[in-house]
């Protein structure tokens, strides 16, 4: 190709690509329903390093939610008819300053009924005021935040429902004390710790609950965001002589620490890593030797609503959802699609039902204490095909850890 | 003369978000905070031609700062502080770096987000024991476009100055050739420092007056490297080199992807590829440059004026 050919080809490229946008775009225009429709905005990271987290636990359940509720033939209002919901979605780029703006457009330019939350903690934070300013609602589901008493309070029309660090740092110091009285393990516990809003959180909360449950703290490091190399870390914890190994980890590290722990072969009577351990995909990441693993959350794998709700989402979707946040994010749409039927689309009467309400969901009935849902599983554990939920051990559902863990 | 219409341009803008709702004001936030990145952007990199892509090094400086004294310092002395910081830190880079060049420099500046976001976090999580901090800081979004505005303007009026004084002529000279710089008297490195130091910490600034939007502030939300990209893009698409030129890359950038992200939410990232490619192969020296050229084609060689093209 000459060089000039090649300069025009160039040059034609943007134009190309400009009249190639408009043309989707012209096809994509929807259909005119025939129902007013309800139009619901969220505004989610699809670029940027959240989207990860926002396309493994918000954007399929909202995508799943609303396509069932348009196939049963909309939301249901108060008076029985049912309305189709439209959705404005916009991505954030995973951006702090971009979400407030989408959100402002959300509110003020399309006027949307309702907006469903992004993911993050960090996210709910960003548009908090804003959802208050404007009155909506705002269900953060996927914000682990020990704040989250004083922000219900702040915005009283925001609901937090996926606890704090606190919780789910004691609920597994727990866990382990009832397995060290059972004898199973010994008083010696090795934690690793990401150097991030969340492991800082889970580590502040763990290393007093470990202590004052009588445990001994042998090895206890924080690794940056990003490791992926764990082998000094974990030559080091195996020579620890701790029974119990615990990672407040974020993935991709809680893959690493995984593989790098069965390469060595590394077996502590327990395994516990954080945020990551409950996707569905944890178990090609064990080539299937997932069994006994611990981690952050759990599911009632006997329940049917759960299920049939993964059922549904692997059918929809293509991939199970993972055993932590997604089912909780799948019930707030419940809660919500329940709420508007009771009492239709006004923000107020809205907020004052999501938080005085009973709702029947697919992770059982939810009532929320002081605009928070604190019914949560705190630690969960592979047990067959499953991720089970083995604490609060006194709830229903609740299965029976079992120490120690198989060897990988 | 001169004076008095960018008086009356500023008073003009100044007054936009009591005639635009809050979806208006917040894409007049987004506007302002762009063009004056790219424009002091283009004050150190324009003429010097080294491609920083520290933007968002200095841009999350300027908001962690804004995170951690909003509680303890009156308002405008944190800003005073986020400068004082931002200055602090081009200094010290700057003395170290700009006798890179070329790749390097890129390369280096691209590190130094992730370096500042690195030690940050270190620091948070040895010394602070928190990370993640909130800015509860009663400010609307039209306060902050306003200091955004008074920033860009500022901004813009520096950039002019630099040009008509010394210290440009000295800049665009080191960056058509330093051999040739350096023999004729001009103080490489310091003339650079100088440069550097203004144009970062104006980025610090954008920074601490954008943040308190956020509410909440952690090393992973403010150091994305989104912002360094774009900025260089805006001002690489309007002409780094030319005192409008930013201005005239980040408007219609911003509006573009603003309607790209309504349109096209599930393809920011390849559409962002493509752009940088095609305004690198396309448009090398700038859309102002571009139109200069395809005027003076089409009237012959007569003389013509850019700047008032461009506004037409």
């Amino acid at each position: 190709m000459s060089q000039n050919s090649r300069r025009a080809l160039l040059r034609a490229l943007p134009l190309a690509m400009v009249s190639a946008l408009a043309l989707t775009s012209a096809l994509s225009t929807p259909l005119a329903a025939q129902e007013t429709p309800v139009t619901i905005g969220y505004a989610v990271s699809k670029s940027g390093p959240n989207a990860t987290g926002a396309g493994i636990t918000t954007i399929p359940n909202y995508e799943l939610w609303v396509k069932e509720v348009n196939e049963a033939g909309g939301l249901e209002m108060p008076d029985g008819t049912r309305r189709p919901i439209e959705v404005v979605e916009y991505d954030d780029r995973s951006s702090a300053e971009d979400l407030v703006r989408a959100i402002e457009r959300l509110a003020t330019q399309d006027k949307v009924d309702l907006i469903l939350p992004p993911w993050g903690t960090g996210g709910n934070l960003a548009i908090a005021p804003l959802m208050d300013r404007f009155g909506y609602p705002q269900l953060a589901v996927t914000s682990v935040t020990d704040m989250a008493p004083e922000f219900a309070k702040r915005w009283d029309r925001s609901f937090w429902m996926l606890g704090g660090g606190h919780d789910y740092a004691t609920a597994l110091v727990e866990t382990l004390a009832a397995a060290k009285e059972a004898g199973t393990i010994n008083d010696k516990v090795a934690m690793i710790s990401v150097a991030d809003g969340f492991g800082i959180d889970l580590v502040k909360a763990a290393r007093p609950a470990f202590e004052e449950a009588g445990f001994d703290l042998v090895y206890d490091e924080s690794y940056p965001l990003g490791t992926s190399d764990f082998a000094a870390i974990l030559n080091e914890v195996q020579g620890s002589g701790a029974d119990s190994f615990v990672a407040f980890s974020y993935p991709p590290g809680s893959f690493g620490v995984t593989k790098q722990a069965m390469t060595v072969g590394y077996n502590p009577k327990v395994f516990y890593i954080g945020v990551g351990g409950a996707f569905p995909i944890y178990g090609k990441i064990t080539e299937g030797k997932q069994e006994g693993v611990m981690s952050i959350g759990g599911v009632d794998a006997m329940s049917p609503a759960i299920e049939e709700y993964f059922a549904k989402h692997t059918a929809a979707i293509g991939n199970p959802p993972d055993s932590w946040a997604s089912a909780i994010t799948y019930a707030s749409l419940e809660m919500l699609e329940e709420a508007v039927k009771r009492v239709g689309l006004d923000h107020e009467a809205l907020a004052g039902e999501l938080s005085t309400g009973t709702f029947d969901t697919v992770i059982g009935e939810v009532k929320l204490e002081d605009n928070q849902l604190r019914k949560l599983w705190w630690v969960g554990q592979w047990q067959g095909e499953h991720f089970v939920a083995v604490s609060p051990a006194d709830r229903e559902g609740a299965a029976t850890p079992v120490t120690p863990k198989p060897e990988w | 003369m001169t004076y008095i219409l960018s008086a009356l341009g500023l008073a003009a803008l100044a007054v936009l978000p009591m005639l635009f709702g809050d979806y208006g004001t917040g894409m007049l936030v987004g506007l302002a905070g762009y063009v004056t990145l790219a424009t002091s952007w283009a004050m150190f990199s324009g003429p010097t031609r080294y491609i920083s892509l520290a933007t968002v090094a200095f841009f999350g400086v300027g908001a962690y700062t804004v995170a951690v004294l909003n509680e303890v310092l009156p308002y405008p002395l944190v800003l005073l502080a986020a400068a004082g910081i931002g200055a602090t830190m081009a200094l010290l880079v700057g003395l170290s770096t700009l006798r890179l060049a070329g790749i390097y420099f890129v390369i280096f500046t691209f590190g130094l987000a992730e370096l500042v976001r690195q030690l940050i976090t270190w620091f948070e999580v040895n010394v602070t024991g928190t990370l993640g901090r909130y800015i509860f800081l009663d400010l609307e979004a039209k306060h902050i476009y306003w200091q955004l505005l008074a920033l860009g303007a500022a901004t813009l009026a520096l950039s002019a100055w630099i040009r008509r004084s010394r210290l440009g002529l000295a800049l665009r000279v080191i960056g058509d050739d330093e051999t040739v710089a350096a023999h004729s008297g001009i103080n490489l490195a310091r003339t650079k420092l100088v440069l550097f130091v203004a144009s970062s910490t104006i980025i610090t600034l954008v920074g601490a007056i954008q943040a308190p939007r956020w509410v909440y502030v952690e090393p992973s939300i403010v150091f994305n490297p989104t912002v360094s990209f774009l900025t260089v893009i805006m001002a690489l698409l309007g002409g780094a080199t030319r005192l409008w030129g930013p201005l005239f890359g980040a408007v219609p950038l911003f509006l573009l992807f603003e309607w790209l992200s309504a349109r096209f939410p599930d393809h920011f990232s390849i559409l962002l590829g493509l752009m940088f490619m095609a305004v690198v192969y396309a448009l090398p020296d700038g859309v102002l440059a571009a139109l200069e050229k395809f005027r003076r084609k089409g009237n012959g060689n007569s003389a013509t004026k850019p700047a008032k093209e461009a506004n037409a």
